[in-house]
């Protein structure tokens, strides 16, 4: 809890010094493009979460986007797919990858890290293959569909304002994750996994399921992940889309108090994590007109929060332990 | 002339234990001195600190008369006294010569010369009848091999005195014929030589003389010809049983726990049948490395059976898994409680309910209020000391810790209980509680199979007791039969009935 509100401090820091040092930040348009790209960048990042909660990884997820991403298009415009057939084609893509991804990793006992590393290399280049390397896109179709990334919601008696559509997509997948981490057996074996794999499975837990349960997730989440944001943009090239995502994705989950030796993790926390970077990212092009240190900055910032987070740890474990071993002589004398 | 090697009055404490309470040990040039002693006689401590791994807290080292300081590996290794672990310590992805010398590698320019590495390898290997080229990989040598290795390497820095940690323990009869030829030969070139063994006939064909060690002091010492297996028994037990123990009579009822011709994946040449009675505590006894807690985790399905079947109950049940273990009626308390047992970091009731959860469910949704029911319950019944049920049980003590392992089973209500070294790392309080416990489990007819290195508790608890020696069942002895030294006996490998001790 104190990790949130810590992250969530610095959020609004970062906040508070854009609005007063740029005017651009805090304008109608700017804030709803924030929003909009911190609940599509939010999608990916819960689904990672998932990933990091068992002390996996998983590196797939920008070229999960990018296979779905550029596939949908590819499949409506090129294949002339019906709109069913191609999201159920793309939906199945996702599970089925973070299924193989699962039984990979659970089966064979091949790690996470390798397994999604090829398969980061893997989809890209089969999306670079079907595509012809060609941007694929809507055009002016499939305006409908589209207004589920582009669409805004207007709030009664606020102007120059909207909620942008994905906001409700985002909290619909956050309250949903949320509950399953928090509220069902399954979450708890996840927390419970993520700590010790021995203990659970000792005590009864099917480890490997729900590991591939959460490989699965991860993947579908970035599935999702990978229409909202070729809907957001209209048009994807397969040589760049979803570039690097996967690492703001673990970086935001990271942030949001995810530890990536397992057993932790919270869904407010990712989506936090997940607009503190996009913040910081906004403000480095705002105010420094340099966005090409853009990585040296986030970089840095991610650095300083995660030593932080472990030099608090380690103060409180060893406090925490003395006040025991004080306890025990008190009791012994 | 002064003995080669002379230790006088070592002690050693660890948080909670006295490990060595004033040992004493001389070696002479050319001699094979064997120390023998039950688990936990304080053998190994007394190795290690020989060999520098670890330091003593009081007690005088002379070699050839002179005090020396052990404060590391190197030290011990520079004055001449080379330890020979139970597991080698080899980089098996490099060849031998390499491993004899590694750390102290001929050099040319800088670099390692490679051509005199091989030349200054063989003579050692000669020494110890290790007949392959210097430039074999050690991971494709056999074990024995490997171990010539290490002994090879232990004589290439002059080493006066070797230490020898059960060397036998994984070698085949004829690889450990060959070590024992060449211990002759280093016998023979005025080398000393430590020689830790459980097995007590190897004991009495190699040994000039054997120093008994019991609970960390000298129990005895034994000449060449005073060496025999009653003896050394008699030495290593025979020490009050203190009144910890709450064993009263079961109530025995029908057969809980059956077992027929189960092969385990770690000794797959032997069978074991058994079977135990509801109400029934069974003391599964016999020294370290002898399969016993292997059987426990193929019972419970945490590394499956290759062949034989589990009954529980009356009912099939060969489980493939802990979930269908479980399933089935049984629970396992684990050996190492940190890693198996318990969460540590999460919360004493969460740790509490894990077993759990999957009953209690509402639809697959945690039950909170259940959860918390249950916590207060154990916490209550198991009488664990914590500030709240929301502590991470890593702050808690070792002894609270394995109740709350406890409680997680008591939880589920098992019809078989496994507990693997119930009371190890705990305090005398918290053992008395868990062997309450135990009682009063087996008093409401839960059969229990408990694994212990402990010779005590295996006395003190048990109704019966199976004694297992090197993956196979070598006797079974019941609760009037038991004594330290009928359950050694077997222990250490004899299956005929053991003589009266003079």
């Amino acid at each position: 809890m104190k990790k949130l509100l810590g992250i969530f401090g610095l959020l609004l820091a970062v906040c508070l010094f854009a609005i007063m040092a740029s005017e651009n930040f805090r304008s109608g348009y700017n804030v709803e493009n924030l929003i909009r790209r911190t609940a599509l960048f939010g999608v990916i990042g819960i689904g990672v979460a998932f990933v990091i909660v068992t002390g996996g990884i998983d590196l797939s997820i920008g070229s999960v986007v990018c296979l779905v991403g550029c596939g949908l298009p590819w499949l409506l415009t090129v294949q002339k797919w019906s709109l069913p057939a191609a999201l159920l084609t793309v939906v199945a893509v996702s599970v089925g990858i973070g299924l193989i991804h699962g039984l990979l990793i659970t089966r064979l006992k091949l790690q996470p890290f390798i397994v999604t590393l090829c398969g980061l290399m893997l989809y890209r280049g089969v999306t670079r293959g079907f595509t012809g390397d060609q941007t694929v896109g809507f055009g002016d179709g499939y305006k409908g569909l589209r207004l589920l990334a582009t669409g805004k919601i207007s709030i009664p008696f606020v102007h120059g304002f909207q909620i942008p559509a994905p906001w409700v997509v985002l909290v619909i997948v956050a309250v949903l994750a949320a509950i399953f981490l928090n509220r069902t057996i399954y979450g708890r074996y996840l927390l419970a996994l993520g700590r010790s794999e021995d203990a659970a499975r000792y005590s009864g837990i099917n480890t490997g399921g729900m590991i591939l349960l959460a490989y699965v997730i991860s993947s579908t989440l970035a599935g999702l992940g990978g229409v909202l944001f070729v809907l957001d943009v209209n048009s994807a090239q397969p040589v760049d889309f979803g570039n690097f995502y996967e690492l703001y994705a673990i970086a935001a989950a990271v942030l949001g108090g995810c530890s990536l030796r397992g057993g932790e993790g919270s869904i407010l926390g990712v989506i936090i994590g997940t607009a503190l970077i996009l913040v910081l990212r906004n403000v480095i092009t705002l105010v420094t007109n340099h966005s090409n240190i853009e990585f040296a900055i986030i970089g840095a910032v991610i650095l300083a929060g995660v030593i932080t987070d472990e030099l608090a740890k380690r103060y409180v474990i060893k406090r925490r332990a003395a006040r025991a071993l004080y306890a025990e002589v008190e009791e012994s004398s | 002339m002064p003995a080669l090697l002379e230790v006088r009055a070592l002690t050693k404490s660890f948080p909670g234990v006295r490990a060595l309470k004033g040992v004493s040990l001389t070696v002479e040039r050319g001699e094979v001195v064997a120390v023998i002693g039950e688990n936990g006689a304080g053998k190994s401590t007394l190795m290690k600190i020989l060999a520098g791994v670890q330091n003593a807290d009081s007690g005088e080292l002379l070699l050839d008369g002179q005090p020396v300081e052990l404060c590391s590996v190197h030290d011990a290794l520079a004055i001449g006294i080379a330890l020979i672990h139970q597991e080698l310590n080899l980089a098996d992805n490099l060849n031998v010569a390499a491993n004899i010398f590694l750390g102290r590698e001929p050099r040319r320019f800088g670099l390692i010369d490679t051509a005199r590495t091989h030349r200054e390898a063989q003579p050692f290997l000669n020494a110890v009848g290790l007949d392959v080229k210097p430039d074999t990989l050690v991971g494709s040598l056999a074990i024995g091999q490997q171990q010539l290795v290490e002994i090879a390497k232990a004589l290439s820095t002059n080493a006066r005195v070797l230490i020898m940690d059960e060397p036998t323990s994984s070698l085949s009869a004829r690889e450990a014929e060959n070590l024992f030829k060449v211990i002759g030969d280093l016998r023979r070139r005025g080398v000393g030589i430590v020689y830790i063994s459980h097995r007590l006939g190897e004991v009495k064909r190699l040994a000039d003389r054997v120093t008994v060690l019991r609970d960390g002091e000298n129990s005895g010492s034994l000449a060449r010809d005073k060496i025999n297996h009653a003896a050394m028994v008699k030495l290593m037990v025979g020490r009050d049983l203190t009144q910890l123990y709450p064993h009263a009579p079961h109530q025995l009822g029908e057969v809980a726990l059956q077992v027929d011709r189960l092969r385990t994946a770690s000794h797959p040449r032997h069978e074991v049948s058994f079977q135990v009675r509801a109400g029934e505590i069974v003391g599964l006894a016999g020294l370290v490395g002898a399969g016993r807690t292997e059987i426990l985790l193929s019972l419970f399905g945490v590394t499956p059976a290759l062949a034989g079947t589990i009954r529980v109950g009356g009912q099939e049940a060969s489980p493939g898994s802990p979930q269908e273990a479980i399933a089935a009626g049984m629970a396992l308390v684990p050996e190492d409680r940190k890693r198996q047992g318990i969460v540590l970091e999460m919360a004493v009731c969460e740790n509490l309910s894990l077993a759990s959860l999957r009953r209690d469910q509402r639809q697959g949704f945690l039950n909170r209020r259940r959860e918390s029911e249950l916590s207060s319950e154990m916490i209550g019944v198991m009488r664990i000391k914590t500030p709240s049920d929301r502590q991470a049980v890593q702050f808690l003590s070792g002894g609270n810790q394995q109740k709350v392992v406890l409680g997680k089973w008591l939880a589920i209500r098992p019809r078989v209980l496994f507990l693997d070294e119930p009371t190890r790392g705990i305090d005398v309080g918290a053992k008395q509680e868990i062997y309450l416990l135990m009682e009063e489990l087996a008093r409401q007819g839960v059969a229990i199979l408990f694994v212990s290195n402990e010779m005590e508790e295996i006395l003190g608890m048990s109704d019966r007791v199976l004694v297992m020696h090197e993956g196979r069942f070598t006797g079974e002895l019941a609760r009037r039969e038991l004594s330290e030294e009928a359950v050694m006996h077997f222990a250490t490998g004899l299956e005929t009935p053991p003589q009266p001790i003079a």
